[in-house]
Order: C-alpha cells, then sequence, then structure tokens
C-alpha cells in the first residue's frame, strides 16, 4: 500500500501546474476560448515542448512512458486549468488507442508526429447506438479492390475539428475494425459545435470514404478498443478531480471572503456543512480515481470494467453534487459567466456526461453484483 | 502508487486468517451480535482471553506494554479480518480508550496496576463523559467533584455509559473547577464501580435491549491517587482520548461483512423469476453501497498511509466516522427492506428480528462517538479553516 508517487511522476505533475499557472491563467483562457479555433496552436506546440503530448507513448517508440500515473497526475492539472486543447482525445486516448493497436509501421509513422504536435488525431467510435452497448456500431468497412469503403455517422467527438488524423470504428464483416482516415479524406464531412464545457467537436459523417488497406488498426479490435476505452476514461476521471478539486476551493475561498449579516458567509454552520460534504465527497471521487487508475490497465476485462464503472458511478455524483453546491454557494456570482466557477461547473456536467453517464455505470456495475 | 498491501502485508492478512479459522470459539461466530448484552459481555472477555493468549491482545499497543507493536496497516487488517469473521469487537473502553491516556498521561503506578489487567480482560472499563445536559457540548459537564484530604467526592449523574452495567472500572470527567473556562476546570478520574455511592440504571433503548446506563454518584469517594494527570487538565485528555475512539471509526469490516450477508440474503429472495440481487431497482440500491464502500476503504488507507508518521489520528477521521457510519445505516436499511413485511416480525430469536434490531440500534453510529454534525463542524474547522 503506498499513496506516494515517485519523482518523476511529481515532476510530471508539478510541469503541468507551473506551466497553467504561467501560461494559462483563466484570463488567457477566455482568450483561448474566444478565439476562431477555441483552442491554442501554441499552448499545443509548448504542451509538445514539455513532452507531455508523449506521455502515452512508450521509451522505446521515444516517448516519456508515463503510464496510468503520470497520465492521472497530468489529467489532474489539466482538470485544474480547464485546458481547451485537445490533450485527453489526441495524447491519451488516440495515443493510446495506435500504441495498443497499431503495426510497427504505423505507430513509427504516426507517434513521432502525434509527440511534437504536428498531429493531432482523435477516435470516432462512439453513434447513437454505443450509449447502451460501447461496442454496438453502425458504421460499416467494406472492402473495396485494393482497400475499405467506409459508410457511416459518429456522434460527437471532442476535437474532431482540430484533428488531421480520425481513427474510425467499423463493423469490418464480422470484425470490429479500427480504420485511419486522414482529415482531408474524400466523403469525410463534420458538422462542428462548441460543447457545453467550450470545447471544439464535431458529429463525423462518412459516406463513400476510402482508405488503403494499410490504413486499418489491428485485426478485430473489439477487446482492444475496449480497452483503449477504459485507458482513456481513468484519464478522463483524473481531469474531473482536477475540476471538481478547484471548483472546492474555489467556493471555500468565496465563502470567506463574502460578507453578509456582517460576517462571512462561511461562519454560518448550514453552509460549512455542505462544505464539509462536498469534501467528503471530493475525497471519495479522489480514492475512485486512483482505482480506476490502477485498475485501467487490468488484463481482466471484467474485474477492469466492474472498477471502472464504479469509478465513474461515484465521480459522476461527486461531480453533480459538488458542481451545483458550488453554484449554489456562489449565489448570483455563480450563476454569472465571469467567475470561473461556472465553467468549471459546465465541464464537470461535460463529465457527467461522457463516456457513460452515471446511471450507465451505475448499471453496468450492478449487472456483474455476485453474492459471494 | 499501490492500492495493494505489500506481500508481507498479505502474509499477515493470511496469518490473522489461519488464526480466526482455529481458534474463534464456533459458538461465539454463531452468537455474534444475536444475543442479549450479558451474553455478549461474556463472550467478548472470552475472545479477549483467547487474543491475549495468543499475544494480540491490544493491537495498537507498544510491545513494552504488552501489546503488538504492529503498525497501523497492520492494526487496520487485523479488525477488519476480525469483523469479517464475524469475531466479537474488541471492548474500547479499556483497550482503546483509558489505556493510551494512561500510557501517555498515566503514572507509572498506574500504569502498572490496570493496564495488565485490560490486556487480560480482567476488568471491564466503562466510560462516564456524557451527563444530562452535557452532550455534543461535552465541556459544559457539571458533575462534581470535590477535595476533601486525599480523596475527591463524587457527586452528580453520567449518563450513555455503554455496557457498564458489567464494569469493575470507570473513568469519568468531572468538574474539579467552576470559575474558569468550561475547559480549564474539568478532572480526569478512575473510579471504582464497586464504590459505595453509585448506582447503575439501565436504559432500556428502542430496540428493547440494554447497552446504556444512567450512572449516579452519590457522595463517592475517590482516592486522589486515581487522578490521571493533573487537576484540572482532564480535557486535554479526554480529546486525546477522542482522537483514539476514532482510529477503527469508518467499520469497514463490519460493512463488508454485513454487505455480504444483503447480497447472500438478495440472491435467496426471488421476484418474477429473479432474484433481489439481480432485480434493476434493488440491486442498484445495493451497487451504490458498494461502490461507495470500495471508495471508503481506499479513502481509510490514504488516511492511515498519510497518519502513518503520527501519533494521533487527524481530522480525516471525522470523514472514515460520517461516510463509514451512512454506509453502515444503509446497509441495514436494505437488510430489512429486503425482507419486507417480514421484518415486522420482531422477535429476538431469528433472522427477521436481527435485521430489524440491528436496524434500530444502528442508528445510534451517527450519534455517539461525536454526532455526525459535530464531525461536519470538526471538518469546517480543522481541515476547511473557516
Amino acid at each position: 500500500m503506498d499513496f506516494s508517487f515517485n519523482d518523476e511522476q511529481q515532476m510530471l505533475l508539478d510541469t503541468t501546474r507551473r506551466f497553467i499557472a504561467e501560461r494559462y491563467g483563466f484570463e488567457h483562457r477566455n482568450k483561448v476560448r474566444a478565439s476562431a479555433d477555441g483552442w491554442s496552436r501554441e499552448v499545443w506546440a509548448q504542451l509538445a515542448e514539455l513532452g507531455l503530448l508523449a506521455i502515452n507513448i512508450p521509451e522505446e517508440d521515444g516517448g516519456i512512458g508515463a503510464g496510468p500515473v503520470g497520465t492521472m497526475l497530468v489529467g489532474n492539472a489539466i482538470g485544474e486549468g480547464m485546458l481547451l486543447e485537445p490533450f485527453w482525445s489526441s495524447a491519451v486516448v488516440a495515443t493510446q488507442a495506435i500504441v495498443q493497436l497499431a503495426s510497427p509501421r504505423q505507430r513509427g509513422e504516426w507517434l513521432p508526429a502525434l509527440a511534437s504536435g504536428v498531429s493531432i488525431a482523435v477516435l470516432a467510435h462512439d453513434e447513437a447506438s454505443t450509449r447502451f452497448e460501447p461496442m454496438d456500431i453502425e458504421t460499416q468497412a467494406v472492402a473495396d479492390g485494393d482497400g475499405w469503403r467506409i459508410d457511416g455517422r459518429k456522434s460527437l467527438v471532442y476535437h474532431a475539428p482540430a484533428a488531421n488524423l480520425l481513427l474510425v470504428s467499423a463493423k469490418a464483416g464480422g470484425e470490429l475494425g479500427l480504420f485511419a482516415v486522414p482529415a482531408g479524406a474524400a466523403g469525410l464531412s463534420l458538422r462542428p459545435c462548441t460543447t457545453v464545457d467550450e470545447q471544439g467537436a464535431a458529429g463525423v459523417l462518412l459516406d463513400n470514404v476510402h482508405v488503403a488497406a494499410d490504413a486499418r488498426l489491428g485485426g478485430d479490435v473489439r477487446e482492444g478498443l475496449q480497452a483503449v476505452l477504459d485507458y482513456g476514461l481513468a484519464a478522463l476521471c483524473a481531469e474531473a478531480f482536477g475540476a471538481m478539486d478547484r471548483i472546492l476551493a474555489a467556493t471555500i475561498g468565496y465563502s470567506r471572503s463574502r460578507v453578509q449579516f456582517g460576517a462571512p458567509i462561511g461562519s454560518f454552520q448550514a453552509l460549512q456543512h455542505r462544505m464539509a460534504e462536498m469534501l467528503m465527497h471530493l475525497e471519495q471521487a479522489r480514492s475512485m480515481s486512483y482505482l480506476a487508475t490502477s485498475q485501467c490497465t487490468d488484463p481482466d476485462p471484467r474485474a477492469r470494467r466492474a472498477a471502472l464503472s464504479a469509478a465513474k458511478a461515484l465521480m459522476g455524483q461527486a461531480a453533480r453534487y459538488i458542481g451545483q453546491q458550488a453554484v449554489q454557494l456562489h449565489g448570483g456570482m455563480g450563476m454569472t459567466d465571469e467567475l470561473d466557477v461556472s465553467h468549471y461547473f459546465k465541464r464537470l456536467l461535460a463529465f457527467e456526461l461522457r463516456c457513460g453517464t452515471t446511471d450507465q455505470h451505475l448499471e453496468n456495475y450492478r449487472r456483474q453484483l455476485q453474492a459471494a | 502508487m499501490d492500492l495493494d498491501f505489500n506481500q508481507e502485508e498479505q502474509a499477515f492478512r493470511e496469518e490473522v486468517r489461519q488464526f480466526l479459522a482455529s481458534e474463534l470459539p464456533a459458538d461465539i461466530r454463531e452468537r455474534m451480535g444475536r444475543d442479549d448484552a450479558s451474553r455478549i459481555s461474556q463472550d467478548i472477555t472470552r475472545w479477549q482471553k483467547i487474543l491475549h493468549a495468543k499475544g494480540w491482545g491490544a493491537p495498537a499497543w507498544p510491545l513494552e506494554f504488552g501489546g503488538t507493536g504492529w503498525d497501523k496497516t497492520r492494526q487496520y487488517i487485523f479488525e477488519n479480518e476480525c469483523a469479517l469473521a464475524d469475531a466479537p469487537a474488541q471492548l474500547a473502553f479499556g483497550i482503546k480508550m483509558v489505556a493510551p491516556v494512561l500510557m501517555r498521561y498515566g503514572s507509572p503506578e498506574q500504569q502498572r496496576r490496570f493496564l495488565p489487567r485490560i490486556l487480560a480482560a480482567e476488568d471491564w472499563w466503562c466510560q462516564g463523559y456524557s451527563e444530562p445536559g452535557s452532550g455534543s457540548d461535552l465541556a459544559s459537564l457539571k458533575m462534581k467533584a470535590e477535595r476533601d484530604g486525599d480523596e475527591y467526592v463524587l457527586n452528580g449523574q453520567k449518563v450513555w455509559n455503554t455496557l457498564g452495567q458489567f464494569a469493575d472500572w470507570i473513568f469519568c470527567l468531572v468538574r474539579t473547577d467552576a470559575t474558569g473556562k468550561p475547559q480549564k476546570g474539568i478532572s480526569f478520574l478512575l473510579v471504582d464501580m464497586k464504590s459505595p455511592g453509585i448506582t447503575v440504571r439501565p436504559t432500556r433503548l428502542l430496540d428493547g435491549t440494554f447497552e446504556v446506563n444512567e450512572v449516579w454518584f452519590d457522595n463517592v469517594r475517590v482516592p486522589v491517587a486515581n487522578r490521571v494527570g493533573e487537576e484540572n487538565h482532564g480535557w486535554t485528555y479526554a480529546k486525546f482520548l477522542l482522537g483514539h475512539e476514532r482510529t477503527n471509526i469508518a467499520g469497514i469490516g463490519s460493512s463488508k461483512r454485513e454487505l455480504r450477508r444483503l447480497k447472500e440474503d438478495a440472491a435467496a429472495v426471488m421476484k418474477e423469476g429473479r432474484s433481489l440481487l439481480e432485480d434493476p431497482m434493488f440491486g442498484s440500491r445495493i451497487a451504490q453501497v458498494e461502490i461507495e464502500l470500495t471508495a471508503l476503504e481506499i479513502t481509510n488507507m490514504r488516511v492511515i498511509f498519510a497518519e502513518a508518521a503520527k501519533q494521533a489520528p487527524g481530522p480525516e477521521a471525522s470523514m472514515l466516522k460520517i461516510r463509514g457510519t451512512e454506509i453502515a445505516q444503509r446497509i441495514s436499511e436494505l437488510q430489512v427492506e429486503l425482507l419486507g413485511g417480514d421484518a415486522l416480525a420482531y422477535r429476538q430469536d431469528d433472522d427477521a428480528s436481527r435485521a430489524t434490531a440491528a436496524y434500530l440500534n444502528l442508528r445510534k453510529l451517527s450519534i455517539f462517538g461525536g454526532s455526525n454534525e459535530i464531525q461536519r463542524n470538526i471538518i469546517a474547522h480543522m481541515i476547511l479553516g473557516l
């Protein structure tokens, strides 16, 4: 039993936090948010320079190989700073998909470009039908001469408008296949939007998209893709924890400075007990983020899924309680766009809804309950 | 970061399991929590003597006083395994409460006199803290102790005295000075329950049992030599003691045991062709509490890890107390609801009554040891700095 972090892990956390403190304050984030892209290529290049885009690339592929714990700590800091850049989409999920599923040639082609920030990749998997069954997709890939023809519709893909490479899942005969589709491919169209938590995303339409045979990653990736999604879920939990931690700190700070009836509102017991409750939700969430991190690479899918569903369900509930109470305790100020609180609140709402809702994960967990 | 116990800790856990499998008497295991208080008190004493013979009588004591010298992780493993195996919980009042105070603040003579008898289950201790007007606001206590030569003369009343009907000794907070701040005039006395002038009156509880008492003191004479530490400094010792009372307050082991029972029982109740464990509604509620217990187990280990270097538990113990008792109460609620109307049959000797009786009794969890509202105050003041 050991809840400490080694020097390298601690350094990753410190590096990311320092970068955010110096370069990604709330005011700067507002400017980034208001820009045409809604995210900053300059910041992306700086993240690459710090090596943060390579933390999920193994050392033998020229990366840092920080593993789940390093990814968690960087994720904490990214959640604290509410970064709008495609870190989770590209440097965690898509990178993991390539690391776990791609051929050596594909790794050699894609990973260096992802590490340097030149390339941004996203996983385009979710569809309307995956809401209750994560591997239940309708997109089809049909063998077509020397390659594949892909047709289908992917629902909201975070950071798809920023990506130059989309990893698209599709049914290929009886298998579940994963295919690399370049952003400019003929027949590929995006329907961009901004998400509730202010990130770029898009619905993805694939209409008669042709890719070469060597664009396919692995064979049947049904299990492999689930492992990638689970790794991503643990990282998303870490980001959410960072946001919860900051929104509670902001609330405690506000309750100390806001004076009503001649006293700081934090001196009133009704509000103190609410904040004590928020803290307990936070600490339970931290424990579950640790659990998700330590179990997300468990080769036994059943045990892994149970742990991750437990983590997502509890953290979704914590996110809702902490987020709602933070807005409530800020009073009218919590309703404004001006304070970071409302932005954390929206980030936490997005967390609840992403990668399976609280109810869905509670249901997943319930299904594996056993008496013994 | 590693959430698992290391190899030595796992080997230790195995050793504890084997000991429990071979040494915990089957009749005690069977009776666990299902009998009246007098039988339970005999079981506690019997089990304590078995533990003492093994050298495990006081998991948290240092070796010099006959303890095990185990670190916090081993203490945690030991208590969890005991609870999972249906062993009676050790009587806290002697081993976990008065003993640490004696080790820290007692005289060598007091240590020699009392500690070995606590360890060997020769003395049964109880606690004289709360009074009718002093519950959460304990420092307002009024029971008078007036100096008369080499003795104090005690007059007043203690309440919510747990299992004092079996006690040989009671440790009491008494008022030795009423002139200054309430906290300043309190002393900590060790009182022989056979002293003339003590009357114990059992309080019948909502579940029909007699677990707590009123203890009346009418000119009870106590030697000054039975005072722990200095006169009027008792509040310091009391706070120290309360910190120790909370070390295992999360009750992970007993909640895991009761959750296991709940799931076994739910798997045996059929509704429309499937068990209640598979029922979406009831199963979700079990899933919810199991997830929260999983989280609390990790939180508890985090607190142990963080406290490894410190002497007494910090304010984080308040979080464990609140969440641990909420979870235990929720499991108990589900055990009652699982039985439906059968839970109404309230007798002392079958499973139906056991669940209902436990539900009634366990309401105490969020009240005693510092109510959960007091714990929230502690979190707000000590952790959040409000």
